[in-house]
């Protein structure tokens, strides 16, 4: 064969791939073994969430949020309940705003303890993901025993959370949480020297940091390339600026650094629901957790049974819902991904007039061609992983 | 925070004011209006100048306003992280006149802008490959759009016969039912059914 008779090689990879996190097909041209042009098409989980949010009022817009990142859902609802209370100028109690943040910290180690695992599943080994899946159940318990759902919780509510947390459930996760330091361990020791793991990441993927911010990136990606950002410190919300943890921030901008990254998050994160559990046991022990003026968060059944004002109220905030005043807002969180953001503009009725989701994957997803461009083929799955996409939020 | 905004507002206007009609600060947040002519030499400005530093594009989007001759809004949002700020530029812009694209100045704008012509038709000049994301191959339409229905047009199955995937009609069991809760004591615009009579006089 001559040098003009070779030519490009394409490739499909996905929508049924393992390593593609979902449904994701990606369009790989290859020369050799080397990436020459990815160009990823999704779009195939597109369930028109924002549009079905536009027709629905605003409490019941939150579910559809579970279903975006479908590994982290609190952490949604939280940008969704963070946008609604900006307009209607809501204050949330302090122990609404505790148990917020301890579960938006168990979404964090939900979705980390996934990516890690699966990231490392990616390139070759397999019990990480059997050690960390055991470690995802028994928060999925947490999460049912908070509000009867292991996934689709609706439990962040504008207003605050849906209901009160029993104090032995809180009682329950301040004890997970040391074993649960255990098992992290037990998977750094896996991982972080393993010789085959670091071969397959070091050095790959390698982001410098002006790229990152005009790729849109967030969260662990402009962490890993050496941007001391979080927005739980730099722009905080709920009661984050009360509690005491460390942001852990990268040097080379690598698939390594973004997964060294998100074992430190995870111990981070377990320090904080330390100290919201001992606050939920402590000086928040008792007291509301959502917003008391019943113009916003329906009382609850047993009030309703005795008093003719929450029954008005329950009857009015289930059917037609609370009318938020004319105005648009941007409020995003720290969501385990990165940014996640809700730009909800309203015109005064009891729906959105456009609520659009601004989801870190996305971002972080369009700029694959830009990545992988001169990687090898089994390079692609490695960046993949280490990008933390979940096709929820990617396609909405 | 607003008083930063305050001061970053009062910069933009005199080092740039001739790229911005309107800024305001409502709910802590700070909204640029400018149009289409100005918006890439607006966001280059934002990016590069020292007192703002937004390098990091959040978000492209399009709301829709089908009252308006202009009908939409692209929105822009940005964050400085030196400057610890966000802020928000809004285009309007017709169905078919086009917006230059930000790709130059953002790389990250691409797929966002690929969203907005998907979602709303919007049309982006100097974008490098304006097709649709989201959206089925061969979709027809702009789903976002206040005219476009929640159901849709079409639906997909898989057909025994054929054997593949066939697109039908949308057939709804049910008509689809959008509640009007708005409260008649608060004052409605607009004549409830059954109310005709009401005020004839």
């Amino acid at each position: 064969m001559n040098e003009h008779n070779v030519r490009n090689f394409n490739i499909n990879f996905g929508p049924q791939h393992p390593a593609a996190h979902g449904v994701l097909r990606l369009v790989l041209e290859l020369d050799g073994e080397i990436v020459e042009r990815v160009d990823p098409h999704i779009g195939l989980l597109h369930r028109g969430t924002e549009k079905l949010i536009e027709t629905k009022t605003y409490l019941q817009a939150v579910p559809y949020f579970d279903r975006l990142d479908y590994v982290a859902p609190m952490n949604q609802e939280h940008a969704f309940a963070l946008a609604v209370e900006k307009l209607t100028g809501t204050e949330v109690p302090i122990r609404g705003q505790l148990i917020r943040v301890l579960y938006s910290e168990i979404g964090r180690i939900l979705s980390h303890l996934l990516n890690v695992t699966t990231q490392a599943m990616d390139v070759g080994a397999l019990t990480p993901p059997l050690w960390g899946f055991e470690e995802r159940e028994k928060l999925m318990v947490f999460y049912e025993r908070a509000c009867g759902a292991r996934m689709h919780s609706a439990y962040i509510r504008p207003g605050g959370v849906h209901q009160d947390l029993p104090h032995e459930l809180v009682e329950d996760i301040g004890k997970w949480i040391d074993p649960f330091l255990k098992t992290v361990d037990d998977i750094d020791a896996l991982l972080t020297g393993n010789r085959i793991f670091k071969q397959r990441n070091v050095d790959i993927g390698v982001v410098k940091l002006e790229d990152c911010w005009a790729w849109g990136f967030s969260g662990v990606m402009v962490r890993g390339s050496g941007a001391a950002w979080d927005l739980r410190r730099s722009q905080p919300y709920e009661c984050y600026s009360d509690l005491d943890f460390d942001i852990p921030i990268g040097k080379n901008g690598d698939c390594y650094d973004r997964y060294v990254i998100r074992m430190i998050e995870m111990r981070e994160s377990a320090k904080i629901m330390r100290q919201c559990v001992d606050r939920l046991l402590g000086d928040a022990k008792v007291g509301p957790v959502s917003s008391i003026d019943g113009k916003m968060v329906p009382p609850k059944r047993g009030q309703m049974k005795r008093s003719m004002e929450a029954l008005i109220h329950h009857f009015k905030l289930y059917t037609e819902g609370y009318h938020v005043p004319a105005g648009e807002v941007y409020a995003a969180v720290e969501a385990p991904k990165g940014e996640f953001g809700v730009y909800l503009v309203a015109d005064g009725t009891n729906k959105p007039y456009r609520c659009k989701i601004r989801a870190p994957g996305y971002a972080h997803l369009q700029a694959m061609d830009f990545i992988c461009r001169g990687h090898q083929l089994a390079d692609v799955s490695a960046i993949l992983g280490s990008l933390d996409i979940v096709f929820g939020e990617v396609d909405r | 925070m607003s008083e930063a905004l305050r001061e970053l507002s009062s910069h933009i206007g005199e080092v740039a004011g001739g790229l911005v009609s309107s800024a305001d600060i409502a709910y802590g947040e700070l909204t640029l209006k400018t149009d289409g002519t100005r918006v890439i030499e607006l966001l280059t400005f934002l990016r590069d100048d020292v007192q703002c530093g937004f390098v990091n594009l959040i978000d492209i989007c399009g709301v829709d306003w089908p009252a308006r001759a202009e009908r939409f809004d692209i929105v822009y949002h940005l964050l400085s992280p030196r400057q610890n700020l966000r802020i928000r530029i809004k285009v309007a812009t017709g169905e078919d006149v086009p917006v230059p694209s930000a790709c130059s100045v953002y790389a990250g704008a691409d797929w966002f802008e690929r969203e907005a012509y998907d979602m709303y038709g919007i049309l982006f000049t100097g974008h490098p490959d304006l097709r649709r994301i989201l959206t089925d191959y061969g979709f027809e339409g702009h789903p976002l759009r206040k005219d476009f229905p929640t159901t849709g047009f079409v639906e997909v199955r898989y057909d025994d016969e054929v054997k593949r995937v066939v697109y039908e009609p949308v057939e709804l069991k049910q008509e689809f039912r959008n509640f009007d809760f708005l409260s008649p004591w608060e004052g409605t615009d607009y004549v409830l059914p059954g109310d005709e009579k009401a005020k004839t006089n």
